[in-house]
């Protein structure tokens, strides 16, 4: 059993005890633990169960790569579930539940899954329950269901918060490890603005767990030396609990800083996502070391070698007294000398042949055990490491011989974090010597310039010894600094004296010749229940591509994606397909490294500022007098104005009432304007508009067309003519934007060489719509310009005042009545607003929103876009053709409507629909026709596009689009209603209020 | 199409509990391989260039209904490995035009039997999709394709936010930004496993005497007198009666070997998954005027996509704001996944044309075929499309693929699915 040793521990400060739960269970630890070092100074061994078979898990790694140690953490709108307890640092009052078990961690039902694990090996899923066909669905589904996922669903809105941080830097620099120090040192002092992240709370990496001399002193003396040199550097930013998230196109970087997890903070940000741009980025992201594959090497107790060193020099945790240290190469004797140092019993088995390094020979100096040619046959013990049989390496585990044991540290190798050489597609060459993948230099992630941009150091690049690492890194710090344009020159790189060792020896089956037996016991994917066997069983069945692999076993789909087990599972495949392991290759690398929280991809957009509401000056009023709002594009428009004792229909019927018969004003500001300017500014707007505008009289108003170049009708707007070289375009409220760079389009991508310009003003002038039989006597009441029938006839625009407020009046109307729509500076909006409401009291005055405004049109038989249209429908289709220039040469979307079924006659054409029982037609509804065609579908003849209740005519009114419509006026068609019935509707005149227009033209 | 060499069927395991119980107690060494590893013969009556969902389907359903089975599937890398194994899974056929509606329902409709039909476990799932209503617009919208669908043989309904809530409580249907008012429910609409659905029709193609060559890559397309002939290979040259170009993203550059441009575009499409969780989500939730969808899997992790990047490439990568755009909308929406965490994001490559509708045509090359233009939403109408390609390459004439020709672009008539579909299929 794990324990807390009585000196030492780097890390740790006995002087700050700090109390956490776990299962409800009070525990304590120390100042500077992790979770997981805590829990194993508690002697807590058993953390979790795995994902399939419910297996007992225990903590195998001391950081970001731990598969097993997943924790639920805190409550409520705190709460986190799959928190590594590697990777989190203990604070006071830290609750911490385990994960994936019922109904507790030490007895779980699931765990029967184990038992039943022959008949649940990789893939039977895709081979069991296909019958009974409706089973899948309502049995197994939600059987398999209920026992996958790991961590509890949170149930809250999260209390925290989120930021992020933009930073533009010459050398990104990832990785506080010696090589990562180094790499900014160099980078530095060449004088790179340089920002060095690390994902952990402390500077160093392995180097001063490892031992490692660096310029003559102990590392850890070293790394405090240089992080205080960087520190005092002005063009150096060095973060810690900062991890590098992920590298994309163009030198950019995504880190992910950690600032309240390990001390809640509610006042500051949880997390910071930092957005970085850097001219190159130094991967020195270090190694990560593999297990070894035998029987029984999932036990709670069996461990990386490095992690159970990590925790006895880092933390002062013991992982057991007992502690077989089994290994493939020299860094085992490292973990043995160091629990041997710490008091605890050890033995070393050596797979090699023979162990003659100094490492090896310093361990038998200090009276170790050193086992050679040994490995480990299997582990046995009861949800713990009891007992290690040994057997030798080469054969297949026969007459084992039994060594009494509570932790088994495997040291099988390193494997460089290729990670983020690899998310922009760096690519890798496998190095024998070591058995581990490396970048490839010669195969690096290029920018747009070509050149490599990701530069990786030190043991990242394969470097595995201090002096090496050192070397490379200072390296790659000076190019990097060099590529991104410093000029000055890196000081020396630190020394250490060159570290002699054996060459590994790679075991991918432990023992080499294990039997089924045994290869069905040892596992690859802790957390994903993956085995030997399992591997096996996929190349035996086709599976020969890795990423065939990965997705029938599950093998490194993990929530540590595969850090641990993807070289020794593609080993084991490779062995099994009789390949080499280079040519069957790695999966994909994908960004994050370690997984990142939403909220900080979401960042502070959320809430209030998720896309933050555009508002028009008068918004205000509109809200504090019962809007009822309607999202439109970003904006927020009343869709009415709801009086107490009202519902929103009565609203609307209001306001269509009052407006047609005295006065109704509609803030018109969120209608889109865009000024068109310049030389060839005509001739742009012919281009832009079906209509003939580069004629359009300076001092009138044209309804105006646009066109996609396929044709298809795609906004509508009144266009008034400002002077000899400058039209305002009036646009639909969700059309502004997207007009505007419609525009910037065609003038960037192919009119470059006209002289136009085009300022999308829109929230330059608030704009409101004066309507209504009294509208012009509301505005000569206000005094200012002359707005009379003669003065201002239809049409037509001026500029002038209305009372006190300068404006642009344009005689225009959209709902058939007398009609004003009136610019002021978007500052004097809310004046303007209020001033007509106090001059129109006398009028009843009767603000009225986009419903009325809906409706009004309607019965004008005006279309609208988005409802008449939807990207199909030509102005042909809705007889438009008046609007459409004979005489231009060229228009957008001009040839498209010269194809084929574009001029096609049985098109379906506008037309207003009159339900014969006075019933409002519904929403969408389609016009059937005789018959089904080829698919078996109803055939169709045309549909409603617009349909409201008219309170002018006291009756449902709409309009829609059919075949032949125009010509079949009278004629009575049958809509559909979802629930399989019809409504008979006779085709009618889309004009349906004052045909003549004797109402607007006053 | 008489094929001059008899094909043998492969051996196959069948599968089932009972074959699993049996394989159990012999250490599971009987199981064979689930497709074969064929070197490639000189000529076939038909090459399938891309063996993803819809190149291996399109083999499928050309033996089984037709009885064309001396076919090769040709795939560059290996097979299911481009958009089929990338996809976010979506299974539904609410489309508002009739031949997309005709196409996705018939896929939707074999999905149902896929898993017996396949002797394969693809695990559809129909748990139900909803497209959530959020602004007056997207409520007429989805009434009028509810109101297609009825005449379509679609089932579809309008529901209440209330209902929406009922059925996806970890919704936040309030907004406030853009309150949900309603949705457009298809209650057969699912998901699928997508890689299951690639491997159940290889190993049945498989089975039935057709050669699926992995890592094989197409170089050049070859013919006579307007015709092709063959095809030629970094395996060598084979020769084919008929030829069936089914590669999605790079669909562009093969029509160039065989003669001809599409209107096609290629871009990153990108999609992320959070670490598993117990189950807190039964239905599949799209929600177009935030930009995202999202449903969680069977082994608990949420899946989570968005639009496509701004710009043409090839990366399978994709620009990180996108992610950036879809994980702040899915956080307002379901505010619960903020302290979820991503586990992996990813691209794909997806091909679309200028009415977001596919395209599965002859083309100006005699007997040869292209099915592509599947956009942002292919995978849940693999088997709908193969089962129409098939159909066209074998008789000349499918209903289900005539209203998707090559020819809708010069006359103009799209297929446009803006009203149902938004950004995201």
């Amino acid at each position: 059993m794990s324990f807390r040793l009585d000196t030492g521990g780097r890390f740790i400060d006995r002087s700050k005890p700090r109390s956490f739960t776990f299962n409800g269970k009070a525990m304590r630890g120390f100042e500077g633990d992790t979770l997981a070092s805590a829990l194993l100074g508690q002697g807590q061994m058993l953390v979790g169960r795995s994902f399939k078979y419910h297996r007992p898990r225990g903590i195998v790694a001391s950081g970001s790569e731990e598969p097993n140690a997943l924790m639920n953490l805190g409550r409520d709108k705190t709460f986190e579930p799959n928190a590594r307890a590697t990777t989190t640092e203990l604070f006071d009052g830290l609750e911490a539940e385990s994960q994936n078990h019922w109904p507790s961690l030490e007895f779980d039902i699931g765990e029967l899954n184990a038992k039943l694990s022959r008949f649940l090996p990789a893939g039977f899923y895709y081979k069991m329950f296909l019958w009974p066909r409706s089973f899948w669905k309502h049995v197994y589904e939600p059987i398999i269901r209920k026992s996958a996922g790991l961590g509890r669903a949170p149930r809250h809105r999260d209390a925290d918060h989120y930021e992020h941080f933009n930073a533009t830097v010459d050398v990104l620099v990832v990785g506080g490890g010696i090589a990562g120090l180094q790499a900014a040192k160099a980078a530095g002092e060449a004088g790179a603005e340089v920002l060095l992240i690390e994902q952990g709370a402390h500077w160093g990496g392995r180097a001063p767990v490892d031992g490692a001399v660096i310029d003559g002193v102990p590392a850890a003396e070293w790394v405090e030396a240089t992080v205080a040199a960087l520190g005092a550097m002005p063009n150096v930013a060095i973060r810690a609990r900062t991890m590098g998230a992920g590298v994309y196109d163009h030198g950019y970087a995504l880190a992910y800083e950690r600032l309240t997890d390990h001390a809640p903070d509610p006042s500051l940000p949880r997390h910071r996502l930092w957005r970085i741009r850097a001219g190159r980025i130094v991967t020195a992201t270090g190694a990560i070391e593999r297990p070894l594959s035998f029987a029984g090497n999932d036990l709670p107790g069996v461990m990386l070698a490095s992690a159970v060193r990590d925790y006895v020099t880092n933390y002062a945790v013991a992982p057991g007294k007992c502690v077989v240290v089994v290994t493939n190469n020299d860094d085992g004797y490292r973990t043995a000398l160091t629990v041997q140092e710490a008091g605890l019993e050890v033995v070393v088995l050596d797979a090699r042949s023979e162990a003659n390094g100094p490492l090896a020979e310093q361990a038998r100096a200090a009276g170790i055990t050193v086992r050679v040619g040994r490995g480990i046959e299997s582990v046995k013990g009861k949800g713990k490491v009891e007992k290690v049989w040994v057997c030798d390496q080469t054969r297949d585990g026969s007459n084992p011989d039994p060594i009494k044991a509570d932790c088994v540290a495997m040291a099988g190798g390193w494997s460089p974090v290729v990670h983020l050489w690899s998310h922009c597609g760096g690519k890798l060459s496998w190095q024998e010597d070591g058995a581990f993948f490396r970048p490839d230099p010669e195969r690096a992630p290029n920018g747009a310039d070509g050149a490599a941009f990701v530069l990786a150091a030190g043991a990242a690049n394969g470097e595995l010894e201090t002096a090496a690492v050192l070397t490379d890194a200072y390296v790659a710090g000076a190019r990097a600094a060099a590529e991104a344009g410093a000029t000055g020159t890196a000081g020396a790189a630190a020394t250490a004296d060159v570290e002699l060792s054996e060459p590994m020896l790679p075991v991918w089956n432990m023992p080499e010749r294990a039997s089924y037996a045994l290869r069905s016991k040892a596992w690859l994917d802790y957390q994903n229940d993956v085995k030997v066997t399992d591997v096996e069983l996929a190349a035996r069945e086709g599976f020969e591509s890795v990423e065939h692999t990965k997705r029938y076993t599950t093998l490194g789909m993990a929530t540590d994606q595969g850090k641990l087990s993807n070289i020794n599972g593609l080993a084991v495949l490779a062995g099994a397909l009789d390949q080499e392991i280079p040519k069957v290759g790695t999966t994909t690398f994908r960004p994050p490294y370690h997984p990142i929280s939403m909220g900080a991809i979401a960042g502070e957009a959320r809430g209030a500022l998720f896309q933050p509401v555009r508002q028009t000056p008068m918004y205000d009023w509109h809200d504090a007098n019962g809007a009822h709002w309607e999202p439109v594009g970003h904006w927020r428009r009343p869709y009415a104005y709801v009086k107490p004792g009202e519902d929103v229909h009565a609203a609307v019927k209001r306001e269509v009432l009052a407006t047609r018969n005295s006065l109704g004003l509609l803030d018109a500001s969120t209608l889109g304007k865009l000024v068109v300017k310049g030389p060839d500014a005509g001739k742009f707007m012919d281009m832009m508009y079906t209509n003939m505008m580069s004629t359009l009289p300076v001092g009138k108003c044209r309804y105006g067309l646009m066109c996609s170049e396929n044709g298809f009708l795609s906004d509508d707007g009144v266009v008034a003519r400002m002077d000899d070289d400058t039209w305002l375009c009036h646009t639909t409220t969700g059309g502004a934007d997207r007009i505007h760079a419609h525009m910037e389009e065609w003038l960037q991508t192919e009119w470059w060489d006209w002289k136009v310009y085009v300022a999308n003003v829109t929230e330059q002038y608030a704009q409101v719509a004066v309507v209504g039989p009294n509208a012009r006597k509301v505005l000569e009441k206000l005094g200012g310009m002359d707005v009379s029938k003669e003065a201002l006839p239809f049409m037509q625009w001026a500029e002038g005042a209305i009372g006190q407020f300068s404006a642009r009046v344009f005689r225009i109307s959209f709902s058939g009545e007398l009609s004003y729509e009136i610019a002021v500076p978007a500052s004097q909006g809310r004046a303007f607003w209020d001033a007509l409401l106090e001059a129109g009291s006398e009028f009843g005055v009767t603000p009225y929103g986009t419903e009325a405004l809906h409706i009004m049109r309607a019965e004008k038989g005006f279309i609208m876009i988005g409802d008449e249209t939807d990207g199909t429908v030509i102005p042909q289709d809705l007889g438009l053709n008046w609007a459409i220039s004979k005489k231009k040469e060229d228009f957008l979307g001009k040839r498209a409507q010269e194809r084929d079924h574009m001029t096609d006659p049985l098109r379906w054409k506008l037309v207003g629909l009159e339900t014969l029982d006075g019933s409002v037609l519904p929403d969408g509804s389609y016009a059937v026709g005789e018959g089904v065609n080829d698919n078996g579908q109803r055939v169709v003849q045309g549909r409603v596009t617009s349909t409201y209740f008219s309170p002018t005519l006291e009756r449902g009114i709409a309009m829609g689009l059919v075949e032949l419509g125009p010509d079949r006026m009278g004629e009575v068609i049958a809509f559909n209603r979802v629930d399989g019935t019809f409504v008979q509707a006779k085709i009618v005149d889309p004009v349906v209020f004052d045909p003549e227009g004797e109402k607007q033209n006053v | 199409m008489p094929s001059e060499i008899p094909r043998m069927k492969r051996e196959m395991s069948r599968y089932s509990v009972f074959a699993v119980a049996r394989e159990a107690f012999r250490d599971h060494q009987g199981w064979t391989r689930a497709w074969g590893s064929p070197e490639p013969k000189r000529k076939y009556d038909v090459i399938i260039i891309g063996a993803g969902g819809h190149g291996l389907a399109t083999a499928y359903y050309l033996g089984k209904n037709h009885g064309i089975r001396n076919v090769a599937v040709l795939e560059k890398g290996w097979l299911g490995g481009g958009n089929t194994g990338r996809n976010t899974t979506i299974i539904r056929s609410n489309y508002l035009q009739d031949p997309s509606a005709a196409i996705y329902e018939k896929a939707r409709s074999l999905y149902e039997d896929l898993s017996q039909d396949l002797n394969y476990n693809v695990m559809f799932s129909p748990r139900g999709v909803m497209m959530l209503a959020q602004t007056e617009h997207e409520i007429r919208g989805y009434k009028r394709t509810a109101h297609a669908n009825a005449l379509q043989g679609v089932a579809t309904e309008f529901i209440s936010p209330a209902r929406v809530k009922q059925l996806c409580p970890i919704m936040e249907i309030r907004g406030p930004r853009y309150p949900v008012l309603g949705a457009l429910w298809q209650p057969r609409g699912g998901t699928a496993r997508h890689d299951a659905v690639a491997w159940g029709y290889a190993r049945k193609c498989s089975e039935m005497g057709m050669d699926i060559i992995q890592k094989c890559e197409v170089t050049g397309v070859r013919s006579q007198g307007g015709k092709v002939v063959g095809v030629t290979t970094s395996r060598g040259d084979i020769d084919c009666d008929k030829l069936g170009v089914v590669v999605a993203g790079h669909s562009g550059h093969v029509a160039d070997m065989a003669g001809f441009r599409l209107p096609i575009e290629s871009v990153a499409l990108q999609a992320l998954v959070s670490e598993p969780i117990k189950p807190c989500m039964d239905v599949v939730v799209m929600a177009n005027t935030v930009h995202g969808y999202m449903s969680q899997s069977d082994k608990g992790e949420m899946v989570i996509g968005g639009g496509t990047d701004g710009y043409n490439n090839y990366t399978q990568r994709g620009s990180f704001h996108h992610i950036e755009e879809t994980v702040r909308a899915l956080v307002e929406t379901f505010p619960m996944i903020s302290r979820l965490k991503m586990l992996r994001q990813w691209g794909g490559i997806v091909d679309v044309t200028g009415d977001r509708s596919p395209i599965l045509s002859k083309t100006p090359l005699e007997n040869c075929f292209i099915n592509c233009g599947w956009g942002t939403g292919g995978f849940k109408a693999i088997p709908g499309s193969g089962w129409g390609m098939a159909e066209l390459m074998a008789t000349g004439y499918s209903p289900l693929t005539e209203a998707f020709g090559l020819d809708r672009f010069s006359e103009g008539r799209f297929i446009d699915e803006s009203v149902a579909a938004g950004v995201a299929h």
